[in-house]
């Protein structure tokens, strides 16, 4: 059997009183598109800086590529590329410049040719010559991507890395990542854009107070958690409403359901309460409501 | 063929090609800044010559029969080079933690040892640099000879990875640009100023004396001074002993900390 991409077994971090990391063990397989998500203060950055050598986790190991990311921390961080989410760069060199200097750290020597490719599928080799200061912020973006790949990890990590991106890079960036992941690339990708990860995203894990507190496929999670929804317009919203709707605006009123036989029985209340309905739509469950619900059982 | 061979093959794992390049990419730094960060220093340190060899020239001698400008230039070309390797490693590890670069730093797989040398060593390149620019312009106002080249080489070395070694701990240990500014107006400056850049400390009273022999930047500038003059304050060997005791000491401190990940590994 294939070493797991990532094996994050007990991991714990505390800052001061603040439990960052509270015991998170996960898996993820080679090849595998991972989607790590959770609100604001979750320990999604916590945890990708413990696998990335950034954080010491006070307990647990951590291992990318089955290198442990302290006792071999010279493999393990040659198998795993990092996107931070904050637009990071040094002022003083080109993005050329740049790139051969992270290559160089990573112990790679005569590494243009994959440069010059990485700068190519990221529509930069114009700005190869130009200075770090005079690109904008989306291209920017784009070099902080160039260097998580330029010594070809297998494993890659992006730290929220459409937060404040217009949507033709995004597209052009989601595009990228994909064909990184056909190619073979393991992909683990924290972000708030729960669109994003419902869409690209094989398994997800959701952190909340540090601890996972969900882990499974894109597709059983939506089955698992989230009902379907129906929105209809009535005439009489009051009686809508007594039959648990949520008001959603003018005389559309949205309810829940689980199996599609409660349909029946709620039109046929509705109009037993002289609620007809004038228009009708039906809801697909998505991963927002499969996060929300998540964070709010406990 | 084994992986790590092919590694090797594909130019990964070439010997110490992580810590050249950091090395590189830190000389590169201060290599493009060149008017700021060697230029300034070396027309700084020829203020100080022109101001304090008119003054003083035709009143002082020192050691005899030394004249003053030319006791002052090896004092002068030390200073700047300590003030330099301090500014170096400092200002480079400071503004990469501000801006937040440091991470590219952090995420390779280099160890603390290679982070270490790298910055100490680029660091005293820079303090070369600006030394070997005073020393250079001050040629055509001071006749002298060097009377011990691998003294001045030594101590110019050492100096330099001691302050360079501070450097790194205060660009470690600084979160905000008055925390390093503290750290250089408080303690490098004084202990330059008053290491006997300016004087001899047998001009000075004996309490004095005695307080400048507490100072460690005085063995630095002294032993410097003897290389050149063979003549110094102290013996040479004693200012050896006492500048490569501070150099063990706080290359140890340094390597302690970044090996705890102080400040940058949390």
């Amino acid at each position: 059997m294939a070493v797991p991409a990532i094996r994050i077994s007990s991991v714990t971090k505390q800052y001061g009183r603040l439990q960052a990391l509270g015991g998170v063990s996960l898996e993820i397989a080679q090849g595998e598109f991972f989607g790590l998500l959770g609100p604001n203060g979750a320990g999604k950055t916590t945890l990708i800086s413990a696998l990335a050598g950034l954080v010491r986790a006070d307990g647990g190991t951590l291992e990318v590529m089955g290198h442990d990311v302290v006792s071999d921390y010279r493999n393990a961080r040659r198998s795993l590329g990092v996107v931070p989410q904050e637009l990071v760069f040094d002022p003083f060199f080109t993005v050329r410049e740049l790139l051969r200097i992270q290559s160089g750290y990573f112990g790679m020597r005569h590494n243009d040719d994959w440069i010059d490719e990485i700068l190519a599928s990221l529509d930069l080799t114009t700005k190869a010559s130009s200075n770090m200061r005079s690109l904008s912020g989306g291209m920017k973006r784009r070099v902080l991507v160039a260097q998580a790949l330029v010594h070809r990890p297998p494993v890659i990590v992006l730290d929220e890395p459409t937060a404040g991106v217009d949507v033709e890079l995004r597209q052009g960036l989601w595009q990228f990542v994909r064909k990184l992941n056909t190619d073979g690339h393991t992909i683990v990708l924290t972000t708030h854009y729960l669109e994003e990860a419902e869409t690209l995203c094989g398994r997800i894990a959701m952190l909340k107070g540090g601890k996972v507190v969900a882990l499974d496929t894109t597709q059983n999670l939506l089955n698992r958690f989230a009902t379907h929804s129906l929105r209809v317009r009535v005439t009489n919203r009051a009686v809508a409403l007594e039959l648990g709707g949520r008001a959603v605006e003018g005389n559309w009123v949205e309810f829940a359901f689980e199996a599609f036989a409660d349909v029946e029985q709620l039109l046929a209340r509705l109009r037993e309460g002289h609620a007809d309905v004038t228009e009708m739509a039906l809801g697909e469950p998505d991963l927002e409501r499969v996060f929300i619900e998540v964070m709010h059982r406990d | 063929m084994t992986e790590r061979q092919q590694r090797i093959e594909a130019g990964r794992d070439a010997p110490w090609v992580g810590f050249r390049t950091l090395l590189y990419k830190e000389v590169l730094r201060f290599w493009k800044v060149a008017f700021q960060t060697v230029m300034a220093p070396v027309l700084n340190a020829v203020l100080f010559l022109l101001i304090f060899s008119h003054v003083l020239d035709r009143h002082v001698t020192v050691y005899g029969d030394i004249a003053y400008t030319t006791f002052l230039v090896p004092g002068l070309v030390m200073m700047s080079l300590l003030q330099n390797a301090f500014a170096n490693s400092s200002s480079s590890l400071i503004q990469s933690k501000i801006t937040g670069n440091i991470i590219f730093v952090l995420l390779p797989p280099l160890s603390y040892r290679e982070f270490y040398a790298a910055y100490v060593i680029a660091s005293i390149l820079r303090g070369l640099f600006v030394g070997l620019g005073v020393l250079l312009i001050s040629v055509p106002f001071v006749e002298f000879h060097m009377a011990h080249p691998l003294w001045v080489l030594t101590f110019a070395v050492l100096g330099g990875a001691i302050l360079s070694s501070l450097g790194v701990i205060a660009g470690i240990w600084a979160d905000k640009f008055d925390q390093l500014a503290a750290f250089q107006n408080f303690l490098i400056m004084p202990l330059t100023m008053l290491s006997g850049v300016f004087y001899s400390i047998h001009s000075l009273p004996p309490l004095w004396q005695d307080v400048s022999h507490a100072n460690p930047f005085f063995f630095m500038i002294d032993g410097f001074r003897y290389g050149f003059f063979g003549q110094s304050d102290v013996s040479p060997w004693l200012s050896l002993g006492v500048v490569s005791g501070c150099f063990v000491l706080l290359a140890t401190l340094t390597l302690a900390m970044l090996a705890r990940g102080y400040k940058l590994r949390a």
